[in-house]
């Protein structure tokens, strides 16, 4: 079947009639917007058109506004200022409920599913199919129904399992299954890619090039910059809230963007500079490393300095590798050898008190506490250093400790004392990072420590973990983006379900040659 | 379109990357009911072995009285925990079931015998307070953002205090057998009409949980608040209506306690919301919402009833009897954490 039969009959009308009179009139059109927070403008005049059938992307800093601009267009946060006219009139968008009746339907950015619940009911929710007047459910039609919606939009699901037991790629691929499945005419995407690979992205991309095809206009938020060129039709870039600019297509490219975008020029396509670490000591060494269901003889060596990227298709195995050495998951063989000795791991607290921090790519379930601030949260695995003997806490030296990471990772926030849960996605996840250096361990796993960040930041992290190698730390880095590994990594593994198919030194090493060994052991 | 596409791609194939085997989805889905189940079948299994011990240390536990006297003391215990169970499986919390169903009962008693109302209509009124509570129980938490243990603390003074100032500290008599009737007459012979109605109770609770949308609602409510209200359905309107069900249940657990004593006892209600809530949580509904069963309440209130029936045919002290409950509670919830850490 072909993906135009995403649209629906419906919808294509609507299309045709358009083309029969002249249209003139916007979809969407949206001008002056203001919001401000509690300390913080989010948004500042801001204003933005999207056509019937066209993407536009928008892209920012962390914290630029992008999501809190996507969440007064879906009924989540009402503006101060400005207006909004949907198909030539002006509307107000009074609720998610309110959206929805438009014809607007949003991907948020954190993910927003019931774990407890199937994925067919939570593609669903508010909309079962019911009986008896409303009050009964048929739970077979909605299994049914999402059995075909699935089919159609080629995502490899069932309807009946429990999302809480999908992987985050999979959670994110019910959240895309859930906003397509209602026909709606605009759609926006706040960082759907970001937690999925390339082939998954590659399967998204085709489905919005299937709704484009149907006349949906889509908004398009990401910090992954190689993806406009595929996709886009239009840009617009904001900054610190405000409106900066929009290209169309052909007369964007990258780093035109990133200059709008961040007001400085980054080199994308740096790579670390060639340091010897092979005669430096074995700080970690992992041998024969496997788990129950999945991982099958993994070993390698970490040395003091060095920067190691796991590489591979998702599903390869590396989260499951870094779980398994910190004992989060049972192991069924392997010897672990910190610094020269045998030690025994079994859950994350050994590995912490054996100097092994992880950082989970899992945030906002393992990373964070959401209702606390952000000082607590980077203090939180290191406070017995901010309380004196007596146990009671040192709130100054804490807060000076906390502000020098949120202005060396340039953390978006207007206090230390701001709750978490009110950053924005980026900002959340250098948080995280926070967190993990100040824990101060010899050897770092950080994986996906990027995501959801933009390429500005990206630069801040890379440098202040190569600086943390330089100063004798050892790191591992998992990461879907190549351009991510080579830019970190000295060497750099690379995994396909559940071995490492190889080990490439960064000179030796290039997208294909990573992809070459990524895919070896699939048909 | 340009993008052509072969003609029927599977899924697979087209992503190398995906690693579930062929059948993956559906062994997932076995080894997800068997453990979802788990906690309430170990706490089937548990009442199976308890009442064997019993059955075997003293001739006289398992007796048709006995088991007759048995299922009657879990009738109030199991109505409120049937009703509770819905709003635990929100994530919430109600503490003024136990104290609100006495003032059900003795609002029960003003109509029927101060006001002289027909029965019926006694009944109604007294089921009709219940709702009442928990919609103001549901209100204040919904629009005026107190959080349930709070909300429904205060409403247990409230109700306590009224049922005090109401009934004037005395039990109010009602005369009329056809109200005792209610719960020690027997349309089913051998069975109090007490224990119909719990499992009436428990069945519709039951309907209403796994076939309905204010069941679905309950548990999207509990599993993830925001993503459920994000997702357009009006969350304050549906944890009002969830709270407004379990007070019915207080309601009827109020007339029916009324209706075994015979009398309205307004010193009587601290105490048995704990308890309720107990048996809840052994029949493995979590306290952090998105999880429950009403038949591992159903067996949860039974397991408290068939111990503190044998501890006291074995002649154990009253006072023990609490501290058993308590470790009761403890493995329960010490296994479903269990469960949970493996799940992770
Ligand atoms: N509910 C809120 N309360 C207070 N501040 C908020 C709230 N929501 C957003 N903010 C602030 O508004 C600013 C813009 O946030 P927003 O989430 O829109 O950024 P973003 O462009 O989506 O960033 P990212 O790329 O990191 O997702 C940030 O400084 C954020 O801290
Ligand atoms: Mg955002």
């Amino acid at each position: 079947m072909s993906l135009e039969s995403v649209g629906t009959a419906d919808r294509s009308r609507n299309l045709s009639n358009e083309a029969g009179s002249i249209v003139t009139t916007k979809l969407l059109e949206v001008q002056g917007i203001s919001k401000s927070f509690p300390g913080v403008q989010a948004l500042k005049d801001v204003q933005f058109e999207l056509d019937r059938g066209e993407v536009l992307a928008l892209v920012g800093e962390n914290g630029a506004g992008k999501s809190s601009l996507m969440k007064i267009l879906s009924g989540i946060y009402t503006r101060d200022e400005g207006t909004i006219s949907f198909e030539g009139r002006p509307v107000e968008i009074e609720g998610p409920r309110a959206a929805q009746a438009l014809g607007i339907s949003i991907i948020h950015q954190e993910m927003n599913l019931m774990p407890h619940l199937t994925v067919a009911q939570n593609i669903y929710i508010g909309r079962e199919p019911r009986s008896l007047g409303g009050f009964a459910l048929r739970e077979r039609a909605l299994n049914k129904k999402t059995a075909e919606l699935l089919a159609r939009l080629r995502i490899d699901l069932d309807p009946r399992q429990e999302v809480g037991e999908l992987t985050v790629a999979k959670q994110q691929m019910v959240e895309i299954a859930k906003a397509l499945s209602v026909d709606s005419k605009v759609l926006i995407m706040d960082e759907p890619t970001s937690s999925l690979t390339a082939s998954e992205s590659e399967t998204l991309f085709r489905l919005i090039e299937g709704l484009k095809a149907d006349g949906t206009g889509i908004i398009y938020i990401s910090h992954r910059m190689e993806e406009l060129g595929r996709i886009a039709d239009r840009v617009t870039v904001i900054r610190d809230g405000r409106y900066v600019g929009t290209l169309a297509k052909g007369s964007f490219d990258v780093p035109t963007i990133i200059e709008m975008m961040v007001g400085r020029h980054i080199d994308e396509n740096a790579r670390p500079t060639a340091i010897d670490t092979h005669d430096n000591d074995v700080v970690l060494k992992v041998e024969d490393l496997s788990t129950r269901n999945f991982i099958n003889g993994v070993s390698f060596e970490l040395r003091r300095g060095e920067i190691l990227g796991f590489a591979g298709l998702m599903g390869a195995g590396r989260t499951e590798v870094a779980r398994a050495i910190i004992g989060a998951d049972p192991r069924t063989s392997g010897t672990i050898t910190v610094n020269g000795k045998v030690v025994s791991i079994t859950k994350p607290t050994d590995a912490v008190r054996h100097g092994i921090g992880y950082l989970s790519e899992d945030r906002k379930s393992l990373g964070l506490l959401l209702g606390q601030t952000v000082s607590e949260n980077i203090l939180l695995p290191s406070l017995p250093n901010f309380s004196n003997a007596l146990g009671f806490m040192q709130p100054a030296k804490g807060r000076n400790v906390a502000k020098r990471y949120v202005d060396q990772l340039k953390i978006k926030t207007p206090s230390v004392q701001q709750v978490t849960k009110l950053l924005s996605g980026g900002n959340q996840q250098k948080v995280v990072i926070a967190k993990w250096l100040e824990r101060d361990c010899d050897i770092l796993i950080f994986d996906e420590p990027t995501r959801g960040i933009d390429v500005g930041a990206k630069d801040e992290i890379y440098a202040l973990l190569t600086d943390l190698a330089a100063r004798g730390k050892s790191i591992i880095v998992i990461s879907s983006e190549l351009p991510e590994v080579l830019r970190l990594s000295h060497r750099i593994a690379v995994m396909a379900t559940g071995r490492i198919t190889g080990f490439l030194d960064n000179e030796k090493a290039s997208q294909n040659t990573i992809m070459e060994l990524a895919t070896r052991g699939h048909e | 379109m340009t993008t052509s596409t072969p003609p029927t791609p599977t899924p697979s194939a087209k992503n190398p990357e995906q690693i579930n085997p062929p059948g993956g989805a559906e062994r997932r889905g076995i080894g997800q009911v068997l453990r979802s189940q788990l906690q309430q079948s170990l706490a089937f299994a548990t009442l199976v072995v308890l009442i064997i011990f019993f059955s075997v240390s003293s001739s006289s536990f398992f007796t048709v009285s006995n088991i007759s006297g048995i299922l009657l003391s879990t009738a109030v215990i199991g109505i409120l925990a049937v009703g509770t169970t819905f709003v635990i499986i929100t994530g919430g919390i109600d503490l003024s079931i136990g104290t609100g169903m006495t003032l059900c009962a003795v609002m029960t008693g003003v109509f029927i015998t101060n006001m002289g109302l027909p029965l019926v209509v006694g009944v109604i009124g007294g089921i009709a307070t219940g709702a009442l509570m928990g919609f103001i129980n549901g209100f204040n938490i919904t629009f005026l953002g107190l959080p349930p243990f709070i909300a429904t603390l205060a409403m247990m003074l409230i109700a306590q205090g009224l049922a005090l100032v109401i009934s004037g500290v005395a039990p109010i008599y009602f005369a009329e057998q056809a109200f005792k009737d209610i719960a020690l007459g027997t349309l089913i012979p051998g069975l109090p009409n007490a224990v119909l109605i719990l499992f009436l109770c428990a069945l519709v609770a039951y309907v209403v949980l796994s076939k309905t949308i204010l069941g679905r609602y309950t548990f999207a409510i509990g599993s993830n608040e925001e993503a459920t209200r994000l997702s357009g359905v009006n969350t304050r309107k549906w944890t009002i209506l969830i709270y407004t069900v379990a007070g019915i249940f207080t309601g009827i657990a109020g007339v029916v306690i009324a209706a075994r004593l015979g009398s309205a006892q307004p010193q009587l209600g601290t105490g048995y919301e704990l308890q309720a809530i107990a048996a809840v949580i052994i029949g493995g509904t979590s306290l952090l919402g998105g999880r429950g069963s009403i038949l591992g309440t159903l067996i949860g209130a039974l397991i408290m009833s068939v111990l503190i029936n044998g501890l006291r045919i074995l002649s154990i002290q009253t006072e023990w009897q609490n501290v058993v409950v308590g470790i009761v509670i403890l493995v329960a919830v010490f296994t479903d954490s269990l469960r949970r850490r493996r799940e992770a």
